[in-house]
């Protein structure tokens, strides 16, 4: 039986914070065993048509400084939400607020259905945090960073034993079981944090830049395992400034930019609203690109210059190309690629995300 | 035992919400046994030294009650303080400074259902069980060693865990002002004096007139006057005036803590 929003108020009495995953169902009313035992997908407070995070002119200010300026988000159940935006845009400071562990200055905020200002320890007892530094326990090893942290959320110590050995097979540190975590690299460590923000089994799980400081080789890894929580239907807020890792996990973004919501939409949308099909790089052996991109600005329907290189904007990119290489111009590099989401905020922002 | 079986500790772990951050430390501490010891040991060697040595050179005391004891009944009590005083400062000074600014272990916590409060109470009550240890152990050799003369020294345990409550709020609160290591300079600065001077081990009288009042001012000396009191059966008023001193003392450390970690950690 799923308990009533007031029982998971105020800290949860151990073994009945929340329903087992085997007795309880999905709002579809499919089994949630079905779905999957690490599936954040439980009976919620918030209805299926409720948003998870509905956020409406939220505001917050450190001192003179705005860092979040009035943006608007809906994060719907199910859904793989991301926040783009370069380093300082404001994206962990969003999701703090969202995350109840700071508070909001102004605008409205309800997470799960409730006040993160009153309920703080009731919605965070329902979510998963991936922070961006690793806040890892580096007294504890492997297995007991996931012991411990489920008591934290009232679980008692065998379902957190249960959980610990199920979680850590998943981010596969099975081998790791007992290693301390300062010995692990920073892929590893991203993925126990990972698996940390999954012992309570969250039904949002959010996540701040989960893949910066990684080696690719790491990041796939760490895609991957988002991508199943994604498919079991854990909800997944994570904020980048990546544009691959937002084309390749999230169905809705935004992108944010100086404390404001610049452009939203899914990444295909974005991208066809924002930017051409296709993309055409040239590089010259000159210092000024604006000189030559003078020369080609017709060939386009629009045209970006960047310190290293020009990029022309049109649907057929090896047409422009040709057609730049008739006019007796030779770049020192010709790159035809599609478009993706950097184009979008370069369009939307006049600056690169990634500097 | 493996290293995961927390089963030494009560079953009704969720009934506060605290108390998994209690749990937390146990596990790590498991490993590192050994510093615990060492806790106890120190207090252990100043009072056989001066149970073999200085002893004999001091005369015995006379109590408020008009009885003589020897001096090492005179300071052992003292002792039981003093240990109590650096067990609980140990784990909310420098152990809360570790984990808040470095080891960022509270970060974590707090994304939790835990609440800044709760991450105080925790980190005090740990440091009260370890004081209780010292506590329990200190009046048990007391009593071995014919240093107590009442049964009231029976609870002088109980005391010295109130002392410890007093320190380990305070120093706590303390702490969350504190910006680097060098920082604890002033706690070492504040601790020895009043180590060497809470009429510990000489009696308040043997200081001039507004000297006593600034020694009576200090938390050690009423956790001397509390044990001392105890452990020799010499009752007194001045004992609860001292219950209610440490009382107020460790309460309010313990409400600025829970507000400065919220300042902290939950901006």
């Amino acid at each position: 039986m799923a308990p009533t929003a007031t029982d998971r108020h105020g800290p949860p009495a151990a073994g009945r914070w929340r329903p087992l995953a085997g007795e309880t169902l999905t709002p579809s009313g499919v089994p949630s065993a079905t779905v999957a035992a690490v599936s954040g997908l439980t009976a919620a407070t918030a209805g299926p048509e409720e948003p998870l995070v509905l956020a409406r002119g939220l505001v917050k200010r450190f001192g003179d400084f705005e860092a979040v300026r009035g943006i608007d988000v809906e994060v719907r159940r199910g859904e793989a939400f991301g926040f783009l935006g370069p380093n300082g845009a404001g994206k962990t400071s969003t999701m703090r607020m969202i995350a109840a562990v700071s508070t909001v200055t102004g605008g409205t905020l309800r997470v799960l259905g409730m006040d993160p200002a009153t309920d703080g320890p009731a919605i965070r007892g329902r979510l998963g945090v991936c922070p961006q530094d690793d806040t890892l326990d580096s007294e504890l090893t492997v297995r007991e960073n996931l012991l411990v942290y489920g008591r934290f959320f009232g679980l008692s110590r065998a379902e957190c034993a249960r959980r610990a050995d199920e979680l850590l097979g998943f981010v596969q540190l099975t081998d790791k079981v007992n290693a301390r975590v300062e010995e692990l690299s920073g892929g590893l460590k991203r993925r126990l944090t990972i698996a940390r923000s999954l012992v309570n089994e969250p039904e949002l799980l959010m996540l701040d830049e989960p893949t910066t400081g990684l080696d690719p080789q790491a990041r796939h890894l760490v895609w991957d395992r988002l991508f199943r929580l994604k498919q079991r239907g854990t909800t997944l807020l994570l904020t980048t400034h990546y544009m691959d890792e937002a084309e390749q996990l999230c169905d809705r973004l935004v992108v944010i930019d100086d404390g404001v919501i610049v452009a939203e939409g899914s990444p295909a949308t974005l991208i066809r609203e924002h930017s051409t099909r296709e993309v055409c790089e040239l590089r010259f052996e000159v210092d000024d690109h604006e000189q030559v991109a003078a020369k080609v600005s017709d060939l386009a329907e629009r045209v970006e210059v960047l310190p290293d290189r020009v990029l022309l904007y049109a649907d057929n990119g090896e047409a422009v190309a040709q057609a730049v290489h008739e006019r007796g111009l030779s770049p020192r590099g010709t790159l035809v690629r599609r478009s993706s989401l950097e184009d979008v905020f370069l369009r939307l922002t006049g600056r690169s995300l990634v500097e | 035992m493996t290293s995961t079986d927390l089963r030494i500790l009560p079953r009704r772990a969720g009934a506060t919400p605290a108390w998994p951050l209690v749990e937390r430390n146990v596990v790590v501490y498991r490993r590192d046994w050994v510093i615990f010891v060492t806790g106890f040991l120190e207090p252990l060697l100043y009072l056989l030294s001066i149970g073999v040595g200085i002893e004999q050179l001091v005369g015995e005391f006379v109590l408020p009650d008009g009885r003589a004891v020897s001096y090492t009944e005179f300071v052992a009590p003292a002792m039981l303080a003093a240990s109590a005083m650096n067990g609980a400062l140990f784990d909310t000074t420098f152990g809360v400074f570790f984990k808040l600014r470095y080891q960022k272990v509270y970060d974590g916590v707090l994304a939790t259902p835990l609440r800044p409060r709760d991450v105080a109470m925790g980190e005090l009550a740990f440091a009260l069980m370890r004081a209780s240890l010292y506590a329990v152990a200190f009046v048990v050799v007391m009593a071995a060693l014919g240093l107590v003369s009442s049964w009231w020294a029976l609870l002088a345990a109980p005391a010295a865990v109130l002392i410890g409550f007093a320190f380990g709020g305070a120093g706590m609160a303390l702490t969350t002002w504190m910006r680097s290591w060098q920082d604890f300079d002033f706690i070492t600065l504040a601790i020895l004096p009043m180590f060497l001077f809470s009429a510990t081990f000489f009696p308040l009288e043997r200081y001039p007139g507004a000297m006593q009042w600034v020694v009576q001012a200090t938390p050690l000396y009423q956790g001397v006057v509390l044990c001392r009191g105890l452990s020799t059966g010499a009752l007194g008023w001045d004992m609860c005036v001292a219950v209610a001193y440490l009382l107020a003392l460790g309460s309010l450390g313990l409400v600025v803590a829970s507000r400065r970690f919220g300042q902290l950690l939950l901006r």
